[in-house]
C-alpha cells in the first residue's frame, strides 16, 4: 500500500519504520525541517517538508495514488483537515486521525475520518477495566454491521452469578462468545455453563443494546 | 463585525483564546465575551452556541475555523454557519462539503475588480 503520514513526531517515526518494514511505501509530511532530517537520517528519503493539511502539499506527496492517510500531528484541526481533504479531493480510501481532545471523536467519525484514535480514551478504557465499578470494556467495533465486541466482568454481587447462560435474558442478537476464568484456558460457554464471580465474558452487542446486556448479566450491580 | 452586529441590536458572543484580544473590543460593545478555545465543545456549549442562530468562524487560522465551524454545524446544528478560509483551494473543498465559506483575499479581489470594471 502507499501510505501518507501527516506529522513527523516520534510516533510517526516509529510507525513509518514499521510500515516500511512490512513492505509498504510511506511518505511522511512534516512542517519542521529538523524533524524531517531526523526522519530521513533514520529511514531514508521518505519525508516531505511542509504542512500536510494543505491541498498542494498532499498533491505533491502523491495523495491521488495513496491508499491510506494517517494524521498524527498535535493539532486536531490539522488532522481533521488532512483527512477530509485526502478523502474528498484525492479519494484516499482510508483515513486515520489522532485526537488530542477525545470529545472530537463523534464529529470526526461523522465527517468521514474512518478511525479517530484518542490516546486518552484508550488509556481511560484500561483504567476502567481495572476499576471494578466499570464492568464493561469496549474491545472493538465491527464496522460492517455496527456490532461491537465488549468484555464484561462479573462482579461478585452481579445477578448473573450462579445462573446458567440460558437463564440470562440477553437482548436479541447479543451473543456471549467467550468465557475467561482464572486458572483455566478461555472457553466458549454452553447454554448450561454456570457463571461464577470474577468471570470475564467476551460478548458481541450493539451500542443500543449495551445497557440491556449489562442489566441481563449484572442486574442491579450494573448501576454501581 | 461583532461590534457592528451588536450595534444593530443582535445578541453577540465573542470567543477568543487570547483574553487580551477581547479587550480590543470597543467599550460600547454590550455583548458577551468569553476567553476560551472555540474548538472545544464544552466552551462552545457554555457560550450558548446550541441556542444561536448564526456562528461565524473568523480566526486567522483556516484549519481551526474549519474545525469549529463543523462542530457548530454538525454537533450544535446552528442554522447559519460561516467559515473564513483564506486558502482558495481549501475553500472550494469545504464549499463542496456544504460549508459556507468566505475568503478575505478573494472578497477583496472581487471588490477591486468590480470597482475597475464599474
Amino acid at each position: 500500500m502507499y501510505i501518507l503520514v501527516v506529522g513527523g513526531n516520534r510516533i510517526s517515526r516509529h510507525l513509518a519504520r514499521d510500515l516500511l518494514r512490512e513492505g509498504h511505501e510511506v511518505t511522511v509530511i512534516e512542517k519542521d525541517a529538523q524533524s524531517c532530517s531526523q526522519i530521513e537520517e533514520e529511514l531514508g528519503e521518505i519525508c516531505l517538508q511542509g504542512d500536510g493539511s494543505q491541498v498542494f502539499m498532499l498533491e505533491a506527496a502523491g495523495a491521488e495514488r495513496a491508499d491510506m492517510l494517517i494524521a498524527l500531528t498535535d493539532a486536531d484541526e490539522d488532522n481533521l483537515v488532512a483527512c477530509q481533504v485526502a478523502k474528498n479531493s484525492f479519494s484516499v480510501r482510508r483515513t486515520i486521525a489522532r485526537l488530542g481532545n477525545p470529545q472530537h471523536k463523534a464529529l470526526f467519525e461523522k465527517l468521514g475520518v474512518d478511525i479517530p484514535i484518542s490516546t486518552s480514551s484508550l488509556i481511560l478504557e484500561h483504567v476502567q477495566e481495572e476499576v471494578p465499578t466499570h464492568s464493561l470494556t469496549h474491545l472493538t467495533e465491527l464496522e460492517d454491521n455496527e456490532a461491537e465486541i465488549v468484555a464484561v466482568k462479573m462482579l461478585p454481587n452481579a445477578s448473573g452469578v450462579g445462573k446458567r447462560v440460558n437463564e440470562l435474558s440477553l437482548p436479541p442478537d447479543n451473543l456471549i462468545c467467550l468465557l475467561i476464568r482464572k486458572g483455566e484456558p478461555p472457553f466458549i460457554p454452553h447454554e448450561d455453563t454456570l457463571l461464577q464471580a470474577d468471570d470475564r465474558l467476551i460478548a458481541s452487542t450493539y451500542p443500543e443494546t449495551e445497557e440491556a446486556l449489562m442489566l441481563a448479566l449484572l442486574g442491579d450491580a450494573s448501576h454501581q | 463585525m461583532a461590534q457592528l452586529l451588536d450595534k444593530e441590536g443582535h445578541r453577540v458572543t465573542v470567543i477568543d483564546a487570547v483574553a487580551a484580544s477581547l479587550r480590543r473590543l470597543d467599550v460600547s460593545f454590550t455583548g458577551t465575551v468569553i476567553a476560551g478555545d472555540a474548538t472545544d465543545e464544552e466552551v462552545l456549549r457554555k457560550a450558548g452556541v446550541g441556542e444561536s442562530q448564526a456562528f461565524v468562524a473568523a480566526t486567522q487560522v483556516d484549519n481551526r475555523n474549519i474545525l469549529m465551524a463543523q462542530i457548530a454545524q454538525h454537533i450544535f446544528k446552528v442554522p447559519r454557519v460561516i467559515c473564513r478560509i483564506d486558502d482558495a483551494r481549501l475553500g472550494d473543498i469545504y464549499e463542496d462539503l456544504g460549508l459556507e465559506t468566505i475568503s478575505p483575499a478573494g472578497s477583496l479581489t472581487q471588490l477591486m475588480k468590480d470597482k475597475i470594471v464599474e
